[in-house]
């Protein structure tokens, strides 16, 4: 148990707990609040949140509910809770709701309203654990972190992008992972511009320039599983391992600033396709499939947790691009289960399918052209 | 001398194994039930080989092993497989070398089914049964059962009905309480076999099809192909002609023989013991406890000598091997 007044913590998504861990480490007043990054995912995390969530519930929310009562166990006494366009908009109420009813007493602060997110109401909620927080620092702080989240988005895009072809195995890895220790404590432009550049020329020297043919996959779908590798059972990684270069649009750079204004991009590009939002990310899966598609990309992955609507809208859409468009579209539905047989064998296949379609055009190409 | 290659393709409930010949005719196979013990299953399914070579006079070269199925990893490591490859992939090679225009595959195995479209000889898409095993060969085995008949007489005692009873497809819980309704309100049992044969059929499309095209040729292998009030059901379900090949269940051990055979691209001669009965194979499971992934590995022993490990993500999971080797 600490002996600060306010323990705070918050759910895991990807590495996002780097840039949030550095914007709360400004907001909060030290002598009074301790910041305290939840446990690694783990079965256990997986365990104890499915135990404590209603069955139909979509898994992120089982995540998310582990994530919590590990800290609250470990003396959390403030939690922090993001929202969403789809049933994500009423965890925090429900997980709220539960959390009390197991018994446990804690300040809970959410990030989103239903219109958005309201930095007014927002700095209200972070006020009441920090009095003497003004209003300027707190904005000036959000943009702070807007921007290193920006950037550990976009060198996160290019490690995986680049994970394939890198000289020695193994180096882009560690590089990231001293990137994230190091972010955690970044506390100025000068010097998180000093580090993105030091950053990006230690990833780009580990690349090989000769980037010849590979498999080329797109991962479109529901958020969470997209961003969390072990809620998805880390299958980029996988695909990395089995030589594919790995697409992704969904990071939260793209969720928080761009996807409200792609919004008509989406619905014009899609147009053949939906004619209104299938909500959440459900039209972005679609327009984005069909941009994947032109890019010529040699196979998709569509994922999402089990039950989540919007994806299964999106769904039956897919399917009918895949069949006009002439694509292999895989589906994957992922849930409280840790079981990678499945997951794998799948995939394999799906490779299997790629490599021998790429041998079959190419051969077919040499017929052609003599 | 001749060349020849294995292909063993250990499922959940059987473990079928073929040795083809050069040209990827098949010279002997063998299936049998793996009883929850893949070792012993494939132990025995090669020494069912051997013996039925030796009635035939050959003694071969082997050329190449494949596995295939979901023991694949287990079993390929400890046969010295020179290929482990997925059993989609494998049905789907070795229905093509019977079937060259063959469009959809039917599979339905033991406990698990699925659905491979092909076009122009590639695998274009494919499906495999998630979560549930309704409509799938345990399902009718264990109805068999229930109704006092044997399963090898399924399909001839559905080919009789006249008028098959209406039974639910969704789900095997539903279908089991509606064959008991019916069963009990006077239902002959010939109807009731051959209703549960098309909702088997019924299950399978509409849990593996969805959204997917069947055309001709199509092609029903699997354990359950060999039932023929299944295939019926198809064919009136589909409107299609069903192929089913003579080698039906054994589609997925030829196809992981052909790739072995591919995958020896020097054709040197595989050191491969037929003795295999003799060997002493142990596996020992660990929980690796490095991080919080917790990943469980599988350490596998040839006479108390650690040949391989299956699972684990990262390094760490080799430190462990000189703990678990002295167990």
């Amino acid at each position: 148990m600490s002996s600060k007044k306010y323990v705070i913590s918050f759910p895991h998504i990807g590495n996002y707990y780097v840039p949030v861990y550095n914007l709360l480490s400004k907001l909060i007043d030290k002598d009074t609040t301790k910041i305290l990054v939840p446990d690694k995912m783990s079965k256990n995390t997986i365990d104890i949140g499915s135990k404590f969530s209603p069955e139909y519930i979509c898994v992120p929310f089982k995540y998310n509910m582990g994530n919590f009562i590990e800290s609250l166990n470990k003396g959390a006494n403030v939690l922090i809770q993001a929202g969403g366009g789809c049933r994500y908009g009423y965890y925090a109420e429900i997980q709220e709701q539960i959390l009390r009813d197991m018994g446990y007493d804690f300040k809970y602060i959410t990030l989103l309203d239903p219109e958005g997110v309201n930095i007014k109401k927002v700095y209200g909620r972070f006020k009441k654990i920090n009095e003497k927080l003004k209003f300027k620092d707190f904005a000036l702080h959000f943009i702070f972190a807007i921007k290193a989240i920006n950037i550990l988005d976009k060198f996160e895009t290019y490690i995986r992008e680049n994970i394939v072809f890198e000289k020695n195995k193994g180096e882009l890895e560690k590089i990231h992972k001293n990137f994230l220790e190091e972010l955690k404590y970044i506390n100025s432009y000068k010097e998180l511009y000093e580090f993105k550049n030091k950053y990006f020329n230690l990833a780009k020297n580990a690349v090989k320039n000769d980037k010849s043919d590979v498999i080329k996959i797109g991962i479109v779908g529901e958020l969470y599983t997209s961003m969390e590798p072990f809620s998805s059972m880390f299958l980029e990684k996988e695909l990395s391992q089995m030589g594919c270069f790995v697409k992704r649009y969904t990071t939260v750079t793209y969720l928080l600033f761009e996807k409200g204004r792609a919004q008509k991009g989406h619905l014009k590009n899609a147009k053949d396709y939906v004619c209104h939002s299938l909500g959440a990310d459900g039209l972005e899966s679609v327009s984005h499939t069909l941009e994947l598609v032109n890019n010529g990309y040699d196979g998709i992955i569509h994922i999402k947790p089990f039950g989540c609507t919007p994806e299964i809208n999106a769904m039956p859409i897919l399917q009918k691009i895949s069949r006009e468009k002439n694509i292999p579209i895989i589906y994957f539905t992922f849930d409280s289960q840790t079981s990678e047989a499945g997951i794998k064998t799948r995939l394999e296949a799906f490779l299997d399918m790629m490599v021998m379609r790429k041998e079959k055009i190419k051969k077919n190409r040499r017929e052609v052209y003599g | 001398m001749d060349k020849y290659y294995i292909g063993i393709d250990i499922g959940s409930i059987s473990t079928k194994a073929v040795i083809i010949d050069d040209d990827k005719n098949i010279v002997v196979s063998d299936y049998i039930w793996t009883c929850g013990s893949p070792i012993e299953a494939t132990k025995k399914v090669i020494t069912n080989l051997d013996n039925k070579l030796k009635e035939k006079n050959i003694i071969p070269k082997i050329y190449g092993v494949g596995t295939t199925g979901s023991a694949r990893n287990l079993v390929g490591n400890v046969v010295g497989a020179n290929i482990i490859k997925n059993e989609i992939t494998a049905h789907a090679i070795g229905t093509l070398s019977r079937y060259p225009d063959v469009r959809t595959i039917l599979e339905i195995g033991g406990q698990d089914s699925k659905i491979i479209i092909l076009n122009q000889g590639i695998v274009v898409d494919y499906a495999m049964n998630t979560l549930c095993a309704a409509g799938t060969g345990a399902f009718l085995s264990s109805q068999a059962k229930r109704l006092g008949i044997d399963i090898e007489n399924m399909g001839d005692i559905a080919l009789t009905s006249k008028s098959p009873s209406k039974i639910a497809a969704r789900c095997t819980v539903f279908a089991e309480s509606d064959l008991v309704h019916k069963a009990q309100i006077g239902h002959k049992k010939e109807d009731l076999i051959a209703g549960l044969c098309n909702s088997v059929v019924k299950n399978y499309l509409n849990n593996l099809s969805r959204g997917k095209k069947i055309e001709d040729k199509v092609v029903f292998q699997g354990g359950v192909s060999k039932n023929k009030g299944v295939v019926k059901a198809f064919e009136n379900e589909l409107n299609k002609k069903i192929y089913v090949d003579e080698n039906s269940h054994l589609m997925g051990a030829l196809g992981i023989a052909i790739l072995s055979k591919e995958a020896n691209k020097e054709e040197k001669e595989i050191d491969f013991d037929f003795n295999i009965k003799d060997v002493a194979f142990k596996t020992v499971g660990v929980e690796c406890s490095g991080c919080s992934n917790n990943c469980e590995i599988i350490y596998i022993y040839k006479n108390n000598k650690v040949i391989d490990k299956i699972g684990g993500r990262c390094e760490k999971s080799n430190l462990l091997q000189n703990k678990v080797a002295n167990i």
